[in-house]
C-alpha cells in the first residue's frame, strides 16, 4: 500500500478531521508509482501535468499540455468552444476513462503520484478528486440520499446524518432544505440542484473539486451564490473550474489558463494551452496575442 | 405600380381559398388506420359480452369464480374456474422467474457493460428469440426441456412428460427478449450525466448500475415486468402442447395443468354445439382473461406515464 503523508492534508480543523491524512490510491502492494515521489514534490502543487495528449479514437483532442495546479486556489480554464478545456479537466479524475476510445498519454502527477500509473485505482482517484458537472445532475432520490450516496458507496454506514448536514452547510444549502431532506432532489430549483451536487461532492471529503462550467445552466443570482461558495471553499479545497464566462474567471479565480484550438496541417483542430498566469496578469497584461484577442472579445 | 397579390380578377393568388381534397382523403385514410385497432378491440369486447351474460344466467357467477372443480364439458358439468386460473398462475410464475432475472441481467449487461460493438451484435440476436413461432417453443418444451425436468426433479415422484414447469420455463425464454429489450430501453433513457455523477463520487461500475441506473429506470423496468406477466397469462400454444391439459387445483409445477388459454383453445377446436352451456363457457373464460390482461395493461401504462415524468 502506498501511504504517503501530505502536509497539506494534515492540518486539523473540523473539516480536516473527517479526512484521512493519507493518500491511498492503489489497490495492491508496493507500487512503481512510488518512484515518482520526489518529482514535483512541492506541497503547494496538487497536480503537475507534463506532455499530456488526449485522443478520442483516431482524432487528437488536446496535445502537449504542461501545467501545474496549485493547492487551495481556484484555477480557471478558459478558452473558446472546442479548445479541449473540458477534456483536459476530465483527465484529473480519470472521467475520460469512461468514454470508449478515449486515450490519455503523458503524465498527470497528483501529489507526485502518476494518476495514470498501472497500479492506480481510478475509482479511488474519483473519490479523492470530486467533480461538479455543467448540468446539475442530482440523482432521482431524496436530498438526503443524494448527499449520503458518496459516503455509502465508500462503505460508511454510521454518522451519515452529520455528514449530510455538514456537506449541505458547506454548500450553503442546509437552511433551505433542512426541513425537506426526504423530498426529491429533482424538486429543487436549478441553482439549488447545483449546490446539492456540490454538497454531494463535498460529502466524500475530496481533496480537489473539479467544476465543469458549473454555472452555465443557472441564472445570474444562482451563479453569484455558487461563485461566493467557490471562494469560501478554496480555504479547504483545491478547485479547478472550466468556464465560458470570462467575468466569472476574473471574479473568482487566482490563476487562469487560456486554451485555444489550433488547426493542424492535417486539418484537425487540436486543443492547446496558450498560457497560464495569475488571473490578474492574464486579464490585464497577457503575454500572448491570442489570449489578448480572446479576452478583449476579438475572437472566440 | 405596386401589385397586390390576388388583386387582379385574372390571378386570384392568395385570395383564392382552394379546397385541397387530396389532403382530406389522406387524413381520412390515416384516421381509419388508427381507428381500426380500436374498432377491433371494441368488437371483440362486444362479441364477448352477450354469450358471457347468457352463461351467467345459467351458472352462478359466485360459484364460477370460487369453485374448485372444472369439468364444463362432462356430465355432470362443473363450472368452478379456479383450477385453470391456478394453472395460469403457476405457469406464469415459472415463466416470470426465468424471464425477469435473465431479462434484467441481459438489459443491465447491454446498457451498462457491453461495448457498443458487442451491443450492436447481441441485441438483434436476442430479439431473434422473440421471432420464433410459439409452436416451435411448445415442442421444444415437450421434447427437450421436459426430459430434463423429469430427470433433474429433486423431490418425490418424477413429473410426467406433460408438466407446467417445462411449459413455464420455455415461456420464460420466449418472453425474455421482451423483458430485456424494454428494460434496456428504460436503462438507456437514464441520462448519462447521472452515471458520471455517481462515478465522480468514487462508485464502481457495479455500484453505478445497481444504485443509480436501475433505480432511475425502475418504473420502466416494472412496466416491462407487468407486460411480461400479461404476455405469459395470454400465451396459448406452449401450454397447449407441453403443460398437459388436465385442470388441476395444485401449486406443484411438476404436475400437468390446464391454463385458461389452453382451455379456450382446446374447447374451441372441439365439437361443441353452438349455444350450449359448454360453448358459452369459452366466452366466460375469455372475458375473465380479457379483464385480467386489460387491468394489467392499464396498470403498466400508468407506471410508464409516471416514468416519463421523471426527466422531462
Amino acid at each position: 500500500m502506498v501511504n504517503r503523508e501530505t502536509p497539506d492534508l494534515m492540518e486539523a480543523d473540523a473539516t480536516r478531521s473527517l479526512r484521512t491524512p493519507v493518500i491511498v490510491l492503489t489497490r495492491g502492494v508496493e507500487t512503481e508509482a512510488l518512484s515518482n515521489v520526489g518529482e514535483a514534490d512541492d506541497p503547494q502543487t496538487v497536480f503537475s501535468v507534463r506532455g499530456l495528449d488526449v485522443h478520442y479514437g483516431p482524432t487528437i483532442a488536446v496535445a502537449g499540455i504542461d501545467l501545474d495546479i496549485p493547492a487551495r486556489q481556484i484555477t480557471a480554464l478558459i478558452g473558446p468552444s472546442g479548445c479541449g478545456k473540458s477534456t483536459f479537466l476530465r483527465c484529473f479524475n480519470r472521467t475520460n476513462d469512461l468514454i470508449p476510445g478515449a486515450k490519455v498519454s503523458g503524465s498527470v502527477l497528483y501529489h507526485g503520484l502518476d494518476l495514470y500509473g498501472p497500479q492506480i485505482d481510478p475509482v479511488e482517484v474519483r473519490r479523492r478528486i470530486g467533480m461538479v458537472f455543467q448540468k446539475p445532475n442530482p440523482f432521482p432520490k431524496s436530498i438526503y440520499d443524494n448527499v449520503a450516496f458518496g459516503p455509502r458507496v465508500n462503505g460508511q454506514r454510521k454518522g451519515l446524518d452529520e455528514v449530510v448536514e455538514h456537506a449541505l452547510t458547506r454548500a450553503a444549502l442546509w437552511d433551505e432544505v433542512k426541513d425537506k431532506l426526504k423530498k426529491s432532489g429533482l424538486a429543487l430549483s436549478g441553482g439549488q440542484q447545483q449546490r446539492l451536487c456540490i454538497a454531494r461532492a463535498l460529502a466524500v471529503n475530496p481533496d480537489v473539486v473539479l467544476m465543469d462550467e458549473p454555472c452555465s445552466a443557472l441564472d445570474p443570482i444562482a451563479t453569484s451564490r455558487i461563485e461566493d461558495l467557490m471562494v469560501e471553499l478554496k480555504r479547504d479545497y483545491t478547485i479547478v473550474i472550466v468556464t465560458h464566462n470570462m467575468q466569472q474567471a476574473a471574479r473568482v479565480s487566482d490563476g487562469t489558463a487560456f486554451f485555444t484550438a489550433e488547426v493542424r496541417d492535417s486539418g484537425d483542430r487540436v486543443g492547446v494551452l496558450v498560457e497560464y498566469d495569475q488571473t490578474e496578469t492574464i486579464f490585464t497584461a497577457p503575454s500572448d496575442s491570442r489570449t489578448e484577442g480572446y479576452i478583449t472579445g476579438r475572437f472566440g | 405600380m405596386l401589385r397586390i397579390p390576388g388583386s387582379s380578377p385574372n390571378d386570384p393568388g392568395i385570395l383564392r381559398a382552394r379546397r385541397r381534397y387530396g389532403e382530406r382523403v389522406v387524413i381520412g385514410i390515416l384516421f381509419c388506420c388508427a381507428a381500426l385497432s380500436v374498432a377491433v378491440t371494441v368488437g371483440i369486447v362486444l362479441s364477448l359480452i352477450p354469450p358471457t351474460l347468457e352463461f351467467f344466467r345459467e351458472v352462478d357467477i359466485f360459484a364460477f369464480l370460487t369453485g374448485t372443480d372444472w369439468a364444463p364439458l362432462f356430465v355432470p358439468a362443473k363450472f368452478g374456474v379456479l383450477p385453470i386460473v391456478m394453472g395460469t398462475i403457476v405457469v406464469t410464475i415459472c415463466a416470470i422467474s426465468v424471464a425477469v432475472p435473465f431479462g434484467l441481467g441481459t438489459a443491465i449487461y447491454l446498457s451498462e457493460y457491453a461495448r457498443p460493438r458487442v451491443r450492436k451484435l447481441l441485441k438483434p440476436l436476442i430479439e431473434l428469440l422473440a421471432g420464433i413461432p410459439t409452436v416451435i417453443y411448445g415442442y421444444f418444451a415437450l421434447k427437450f426441456i421436459s426430459p430434463f425436468v423429469q430427470n433433474l426433479w429433486p423431490v418425490g415422484d418424477s413429473p410426467g412428460v406433460f408438466n407446467a414447469l417445462s411449459a413455464g420455463l420455455v415461456m420464460g425464454i420466449m418472453i425474455l427478449p421482451m423483458v430485456a429489450s424494454l428494460s434496456e430501453d428504460a436503462l438507456s433513457a437514464v441520462p448519462h450525466g447521472l452515471r458520471e455523477g455517481a462515478y465522480a463520487l468514487g462508485s464502481s461500475k457495479f455500484e453505478v448500475s445497481t444504485r443509480v441506473s436501475v433505480p432511475a429506470a425502475l418504473s420502466g423496468i416494472v412496466a416491462a415486468f407487468v407486460l411480461a406477466v400479461s404476455r405469459a397469462v395470454g400465451e396459448t400454444m406452449i401450454v397447449l402442447i407441453a403443460a398437459g391439459g388436465t385442470p388441476n387445483m395444485s401449486l406443484n409445477p411438476g404436475e400437468a395443468m390446464q391454463t385458461m388459454t389452453a382451455f379456450i383453445a382446446a374447447a374451441g377446436t372441439g365439437d361443441l354445439p353452438q349455444g350450449s352451456t359448454g360453448y358459452k363457457t369459452i366466452f366466460a373464460v375469455g372475458s375473465l382473461l380479457f379483464v385480467a390482461t386489460f387491468m394489467m395493461n392499464v396498470f403498466s401504462n400508468r407506471i410508464v406515464l409516471k416514468y416519463r415524468e421523471v426527466y422531462e
